[in-house]
């Protein structure tokens, strides 16, 4: 394997690292962190296709990794910039205060 | 070719005249109406002289690999009710001079816009076609209700848009069985009319009868039937005067055409089993509806309860299916479609003029101004079917067909041959005649619109009622050859 | 000639339109001028075409016009038939209303609504005259329900008055419920016969089940209940008198009422064959006959005496249709023709001259001051109440012979309503032109003899009330019966007197003596006790009040039918429509939306939440797909 490091360790890092991230995502309110709770468990899928590319000595986990972290730049792009729209409006990023479409 | 620019040109007319600002839009939608009369006007002499003439067939691929295609065309039916539709048009754009709309660009457009999509629904000789027209006739009238309707006009537009699509979406279910069922019958797709009827009637009578009840209440919601019709008298009231007329005038026609050419020779056994009982639910719904408009205090609902008390007897002479029913049904949709807009726009002067409607308030208007009480004796006088105005031979012919059917329910469909003179006649006694009931009321001399339109109406009234061969000719080959279909 | 017939309503069609659109501008002269000459016109081509149709070989000639309301088999051409029946028609519709048009030019001189009066009377003329030219069912039914609307029109001329308004529109739609029975019959007719052209349907008659002729028959005669005003459908023509008297004349006593006896001797081949039917319309007609006289008896009003009169006499001459003596209607309609226009326009003399007053009771004596009105009407009245040699006489003792031929209960009922004819008439005769004047002193001062061109029509009718029994003189006095011979080829049924000549003399005596001792009566009564009848506060006698108050028909339609269909429609319209129905409808939206609110209960707008379920939901799909 990779340096010796068997297949698992990978799996479980990236396990660890997507819980985390969910967790994240379900336990905090506010906005920018949430952001990053995502950007985490992206890169927990990102660390386990690469890893798995290499394992099976494909190049096409590898492309996909690019495509995801093209992705996930824009995303963070767009979804900043809606935060501070909503910033700018509300003077607040927490979750819980955006429930306008519940009426 | 000529098909075709039927329902283009109300379009582009749509478009530009949303794009017209100011108080250009109305003479600019007027001009188009005027025009596409023309178009309809030539489709008919080409129909008159070459009937089976390619320029009023098109059928070009839409989307191929589901089968369907843009196929349009002139039977007698359609022509006719095209000509009713692009007659009418101008009438109710000329009516709504005298009534100042915000944004105007958008109400003409709308009114353009709907006028296409009925031209599409007569027309429409594929089946998902059809429905499509369908339901593109529903948006405009729904904005038009929405934007320039009345009181409570929110709650009463949603509810009729909401009860109307449920309707169409039941076609939809059944139009969409027909198609699988034609596929697997033929071995290939096709929403063609001649395939729905094809694939219709391999069906047995358990399935038919479903088929019937499907389609037919899409139809009977429309037009609309006892007991589908609370949404009609609110929504005609509530409704801007040229938005009534559209719907009453021409919307309502939709649903009795449908009956005609997508139901009646697709599922004859399915009518052949619920027929009787459609007819018994149509011809409750006439007296049901003569009884309701007796008690109406606002004339303009009592001309709602009228009008549904009038479709329901065309909906029950299609469903008997015999020539005279048919043909009494196609006459009295061009009657009843003139008369309508006579009628609401009577109910709409009066408004303006007189700033109610209430029939208990109005009196003694006959001698403010006599020759608005000739032109509303006339028009009148057509709404209760008097012979030798273009009420009667419709009628005459509808009951003829309801007659055969059973005698009985011929009694019954006549009886609002006289509740139709109790309720018009009392109106027109309270509304016209005796004397001033309220001082404050003054009634001064008719504007040139609306009695140049008051004027036409009452020409089409007697023309068509004096001689109502000149429409039965149109619809006789077709009339025909749909009887040759149901045997 | 024949072919011109198409003429005959045209004239007065342009009349109509002429006055109707131009009546306005025109001087009264003119206007009133234009309707008499259409009207003129159509009588001198009336007359040519019935003397040329008399000498046709065939007895009807049709005259098509144009194909009208085509569908599948069916099939109805505008056309005209010229045969005995119609011809004789088209000259009393023309001739009499000719004399009447003349007399209302001056009658209406002030009315402010003097061409729009002529512009209604030419449209009646014209659509009485479709009446009785079409060849089929169909055209009759136009014409039946033009009449209608010109009735309506004329009987609410004077629109402004609620009263009027509820009278003409009480005709009308009395006259529809008797129209609905017409036009079922009519599709009755086409479904059996497969046409509603009358040389087609008559001559296949024969060939029907009897129980569809019984049927049409009778549906055919609930449309002549209504026009003419038979029991039940009687009550609109006394309130009818609220149009002008000429009006009255013309549509509610000489022409319109009459179509319905028309329209039965048009369609005598089925009354014929249906015994049933014959029977109903004799009996219906006898009891209206006898009912209306009885409410004359009591009645103050001088055109409503006459309005029961006429209900009456019509009801006598269905009595006669229904016992087969088709012609001696047809004669009786002529005399009545006659002699009711005549004092329907002799009583419009008498109010003209009284300045609007039409109670006997305020009247009295204008013997002096009418002297041209009082001889005409006096001679109407004469001829009226059958006294041997006058019209009247011998139209009625014709319809009573056949009656009795028939059945002596109904001939007993028959002369009873005559007799109270007579009796009534000549009451009205001594409370208006003997005795002394009962009026105010304005009024008094105001009475006059009317102008000439009222005082002629008084003056040719009158001389056709008396002379106008030569056109049915008895057979048994060995004369020429020239009405009976006249519509024979039409009749299917031939009718000849069976009784013996001196059972025919016995009745004839009869009835002329009862004629005279109830005139004589009422000349005790009403001449030398002077008696002047009661003020409605007056007490009278229950039966008498009963009869005063028309036996209360009026309200007891009221009650049992207008007010029930007005409750109804209440509850159809404030419960059933929008409590049920709508209710249903609302109660699916409700429904829809009430679900809608649970369930969107678990829609918190909290985005955390949303990811719990979501990562519950894969979590349990996964242990899903791996555990099972």
């Amino acid at each position: 394997m990779i340096n010796g490091i068997s297949i698992n360790y990978y799996i479980l890092l990236s396990a660890i690292l997507f819980i985390i991230g969910s967790i994240g995502v379900m336990a905090r309110r506010n906005s920018i962190i949430i952001f990053m709770c995502i950007e985490l468990m992206l890169n927990a899928v990102n660390l386990l296709l690469v890893a798995f590319s290499t394992l099976h000595n494909d190049a096409k986990g590898q492309v996909f990794v690019f495509f995801i972290m093209a992705v996930a730049a824009a995303e963070v792009a767009v979804g900043l910039a809606i935060l501070s729209m909503i910033y700018r409006n509300v003077k607040s990023i927490d979750t819980h205060l955006l429930s306008n479409l519940k009426n | 070719m000529l098909a075709g620019l039927l329902i283009v040109f109300p379009l582009i007319a749509a478009l530009l005249v949303f794009m017209a600002k100011g108080k250009g839009a109305r003479n600019l939608a007027l001009g188009f109406s005027i025009l596409q009369f023309a178009l309809s006007l030539v489709a008919l002499f080409q129909f008159k002289h070459n009937p089976t003439s390619h320029h009023l067939l098109l059928n070009c691929t839409w989307v191929k690999s589901l089968g369907i295609n843009f196929a349009v065309g002139l039977d007698g039916f359609a022509m006719l009710l095209v000509l009713l539709t692009t007659f009418l048009v101008p009438l109710i754009i000329v009516t709504s001079f005298k009534n100042t709309y915000e944004k105007e660009n958008i109400f003409y457009g709308l009114i353009l816009l709907m006028q296409m999509a009925l031209v599409g629904v007569f027309m429409a000789n594929d089946g998902f076609l059809f429905y499509v027209f369908w339901e593109l006739a529903l948006i405009p009238i729904y904005f038009i209700c929405l934007m320039w309707g009345g009181e409570n006009r929110g709650k009463i537009t949603f509810k009729f848009f909401v009860y109307t699509l449920l309707g169409s979406l039941f076609m939809l279910v059944g139009l969409v069985y027909l198609y699988n069922n034609s596929m697997s019958l033929a071995g290939t797709k096709s929403w063609a009319i001649q395939d729905l009827i094809n694939s219709g009637r391999s069906l047995g009578e358990g399935q038919q009868s479903i088929i019937f009840w499907l389609i037919f209440i899409a139809f009977a919601i429309k037009m609309p039937i006892f007991p589908f019709h609370t949404w009609q008298p609110d929504t005609y009231v509530t409704a801007p005067t040229q938005g009534t007329m559209l719907l009453s005038g021409i919307m309502a026609k939709m649903g009795t055409f449908g009956v005609m050419k997508w139901l009646l020779p697709i599922v004859p056994m399915g009518i052949e089993k619920w027929g009787g009982f459609a007819i018994g639910l149509s011809i409750v719904g006439v007296i049901y509806g003569s009884c309701i408009a007796i008690v109406q205090k606002d004339y303009k609902r009592l001309i709602a309860y009228s009008s549904f008390a009038h479709v329901g007897l065309i909906g029950a002479g299609i469903l008997t299916a015999t020539a005279q029913g048919l043909q009494g049904a196609m006459l009295q949709m061009v009657a009843h479609g003139i008369n309508a807009v006579g009628l609401f726009l009577i109910a709409d002067i009066l408004l303006r003029h007189t700033g109610t409607r209430d029939i208990d308030k109005l009196g003694g208007i006959r001698s403010m101004n006599g020759n608005f009480a000739v032109l509303f004796l006339i028009v009148m006088l057509g709404a209760v079917a008097l012979p030798l105005t273009s009420g009667f031979p419709g009628e005459f012919l509808l009951i003829n067909g309801v007659f055969q059917f059973s005698a009985t329910a011929a009694a019954f469909a006549g009886l609002s041959v006289i509740l139709g003179a109790v309720y018009m006649l009392r109106s027109y006694q309270s509304i016209m005649l005796g004397d001033r009931k309220d001082s404050n009321i003054t009634f001064g001399s008719l504007d040139g619109s609306d009695k140049a339109v008051l004027i036409i109406i009452c020409a089409a009234i007697i023309a068509f009622g004096v001689y109502p061969k000149a429409l039965t000719d149109i619809t006789e080959p077709a009339v025909k050859a749909l009887m040759q279909n149901l045997k | 000639m024949i072919k011109l017939v198409g003429l005959v309503p045209l004239f007065p069609l342009i009349g109509f339109l002429i006055n109707g659109f131009f009546g306005k501008k025109l001087r009264k002269g003119l206007s009133g001028g234009i309707a008499c000459l259409a009207i003129l016109a159509s009588f001198i081509l009336s007359v040519g075409i019935f003397m040329e149709a008399r000498h046709l070989p065939s007895h009807s000639q049709i005259v098509n016009l144009f194909s009208w309301i085509s569908a599948g088999t069916l099939d109805i051409p505008f056309e005209f038939v010229v045969d005995p029946l119609s011809t004789w028609f088209l000259l009393i519709i023309t001739g009499i209303g000719f004399l009447i048009h003349v007399y209302s030019t001056s009658y209406m001189h002030n009315d402010e609504g003097f061409s729009r009066f002529f512009t209604y009377l030419n449209l009646f003329v014209f659509f009485m005259l479709l009446l009785v030219l079409g060849n089929n069912f169909l055209i009759m039914f136009v014409g039946w329900e033009g009449v209608g609307l010109c009735s309506y029109l004329l009987i609410g001329f004077w629109f402004k008055n609620t009263d009027y308004n509820n009278a003409a529109r009480k005709a009308f739609i009395m006259n529809r419920i008797g129209d609905l029975g017409f036009l079922l019959g009519i599709l009755l007719i086409f479904v059996t016969f497969g046409s509603t052209s009358f040389d087609q349907v008559f001559s296949k008659a024969g060939t029907a089940e009897h129980g569809t002729i019984t049927a049409i028959a009778l549906l055919l005669f609930i449309g002549a209940m209504g026009k003419s005003a038979q029991i039940p459908l009687y009550t609109w023509l006394p309130d009818a008198m609220a149009g002008p008297t000429p009006v009255s004349a013309l549509i509610h006593a000489a022409t319109m009422v009459t179509a319905g006896v028309y329209m039965v001797t048009r369609a005598n081949v089925f009354y014929s064959i249906s015994e049933t039917a014959s029977a109903v319309v004799a009996v219906v007609g006898v009891a209206t006959a006898l009912f209306a006289a009885t409410i004359g008896l009591f009645q103050n009003d001088i055109k409503k005496i006459l309005a029961y009169s006429t209900v009456s006499q019509l009801g006598l001459m269905f009595l006669g249709l229904g016992v087969g003596a088709y012609s001696s209607s047809v004669f009786h309609v002529t005399t009545h023709a006659f002699f009711k226009a005549l004092l329907f326009l002799g009583a419009g003399s008498v109010i003209h001259a009284m300045g609007g007053e039409q109670d006997v009771r305020k009247m009295g004596g204008l013997k002096k001051a009418l002297p041209i009105t009082f001889m005409t009407m006096l001679l109407g009245t004469i001829a009226i109440s059958g006294v041997p040699g006058f019209s009247g006489f011998f139209s009625k003792d014709e319809i009573l012979a056949h009656t009795y031929e028939h059945s002596p209960t109904l001939w007993f009922f028959g002369m009873l309503t005559s007799m109270l004819t007579a009796f009534y008439m000549f009451r009205l005769m001594f409370l208006t032109f003997w005795g002394s004047f009962r009026g105010t002193k304005e009024q008094h001062h105001h009475l006059h003899e009317s102008p000439k061109a009222m005082t002629f029509p008084l003056i040719v009718l009158a001389v056709l009330s008396v002379i106008g029994g030569v056109i049915g003189l008895p057979h048994f006095w060995g004369q020429h019966n020239f009405i009976g011979e006249h519509l024979e080829p039409l009749i299917l049924r031939k009718n000849p007197s069976t009784l013996p000549h001196d059972t025919e003399w016995m009745l004839m005596g009869i009835a002329s003596l009862a004629a005279l001792a109830v005139i004589y009566v009422a000349y005790i009564i009403y001449r030398q006790r002077n008696i002047i009848p009661l003020n409605e506060n007056d007490k009278m006698p229950a039966l008498q009040k009963v009869i005063y108050n028309k036996y209360y028909v009026d309200e007891i339609y009221d009650a049992i039918i207008r007010k029930p269909v007005d409750a109804i429609s209440t509850v159809f319209y404030k419960f059933v429509d929008k409590q049920i129905i709508d209710g249903i409808v609302e109660g699916v939206g409700t429904t829809v939306k009430g679900i809608g609110s649970v369930v969107r209960l678990v829609q918190q707008g909290d985005i955390s939440f949303y990811i719990i379920t979501m990562m519950l939901g894969v979590i349990g799909i996964l242990l899903f797909t791996f555990l099972i």
